[in-house]
């Protein structure tokens, strides 16, 4: 089968759209539950404005050191050799993705207990009504914006965000051309998110968080083997093509590692 | 101080949360930096070989968990 020139850009930036949204996606909803229960707490105007300056700021960031990066295998700017690039990018999405997989392979065995959006709603909320007891004082109308929300909004979504902006730059360093795709799957993460959390006013935990999680981790995983493979020097046979037989694998071994976790699990109780 | 310890810490968290399976990917990563394309007999199995020892290391630690939630 001969595949061409086009056909591997489009695999390429499709699969880097793709998983830069399911990796964002996840981000965005953790960012979104706080982000509610701070506005629903202590009001909306605070609350949504710490986000929004949070977004400025990690856009701003984006804009800055996403370009730098993709250009150091384009024009020399610096002495980094390119492999070099890919080996670190690769080893660091392979360190995150590797860790979100694992997690989602406990998650799914019932070895650690699952995300809940609900719990980690109620749980904020009660964080911030007991930072806003402390404070009483200083809020009770004092103050036409609430520090507590803008702080707390905005540190959320510096958290989450910052991940997302380190999934985006990640994907975008690979290659020429794919930190537009990565950028655009991360802002169809958010304009997503936001939309379902403006529409609803609750926390999306009808999203299949975990599921999520899992397949962004098999992707993640696919991508850091097949960056940090060629930063070593190894060639992969069907060039990019190599990053769909890399998920495939990691997704069948992810798949059997539940049912493997839950039997050893069951040899242990009977003995 | 304390504001930028705790970036230090989120930032540690993204990529850690085992410091053996962490530790273990960056020595595989390592070994295969150092000679896994001249290493592996054939080229075409270098890929495979560094794809196998990863998924070695997501085995073990996930199982080594399991192993040790249940005892």
């Amino acid at each position: 089968m001969v595949i061409g020139l086009g056909q591997l850009e489009a695999t390429r930036m499709g699969t880097t759209l793709v998983a830069s949204f399911l990796a964002s996606l996840v981000e965005c909803v953790e960012a979104l539950t706080v982000v509610l229960a701070v506005g629903s707490v202590r009001g909306w105007r605070s609350a949504l404005a710490g986000a929004a300056a949070a977004l400025a700021l990690l856009a701003a960031i984006v804009a800055t050191v996403g370009p730098a990066l993709t250009r150091i295998p384009l024009h020399g700017l610096t002495r980094i050799p390119f492999h070099m690039v890919q080996l670190v990018v690769g080893a660091m999405i392979l360190l995150f993705g590797m860790r979100w997989l694992r997690k989602a392979i406990l998650r799914a065995a019932g070895l650690i207990a699952m995300h809940d959006e609900e719990v980690a709603f109620a749980r904020s909320a009660e964080a911030i009504r007991e930072a806003e007891a402390s404070v009483a004082q200083l809020s009770k109308g004092a103050h036409r914006w609430d520090k507590i929300a803008f702080g707390a909004a905005f540190n959320v979504t510096m958290i989450e965000g910052g991940e997302v902006v380190f999934i985006v730059i990640a994907f975008g360093a690979g290659g020429a051309g794919l930190l537009l795709p990565a950028s655009l799957g991360a802002v169809a993460a958010l304009l997503v998110v936001a939309g379902s959390g403006f529409a609803l006013h609750r926390p999306l935990a009808r999203i299949p968080e975990n599921t999520l999680k899992f397949l962004a981790g098999v992707v993640l995983c696919a991508f850091g083997t097949f960056w940090a493979g060629e930063g070593t020097g190894i060639e992969w046979t069907g060039s990019d093509l190599a990053i769909l037989w890399l998920a495939a694998a990691y997704l069948g071994i992810a798949l059997c590692l539940g049912p493997l976790c839950r039997a050893n699990a069951d040899v242990l109780v009977e003995e | 101080m304390r504001w930028l310890r705790s970036v230090a810490r989120e930032i540690y968290g993204l990529f850690v949360d085992d410091g053996s399976f962490a530790g273990a990917i960056l020595v595989w990563l390592g070994l295969a930096m150092a000679g896994l394309p001249r290493a592996a007999s054939n080229a075409r199995w270098a890929g495979p070989v560094l794809f196998a020892g990863l998924a070695l290391i997501l085995i073990e630690s996930v199982l080594r968990f399991a192993r040790r939630r249940m005892k």
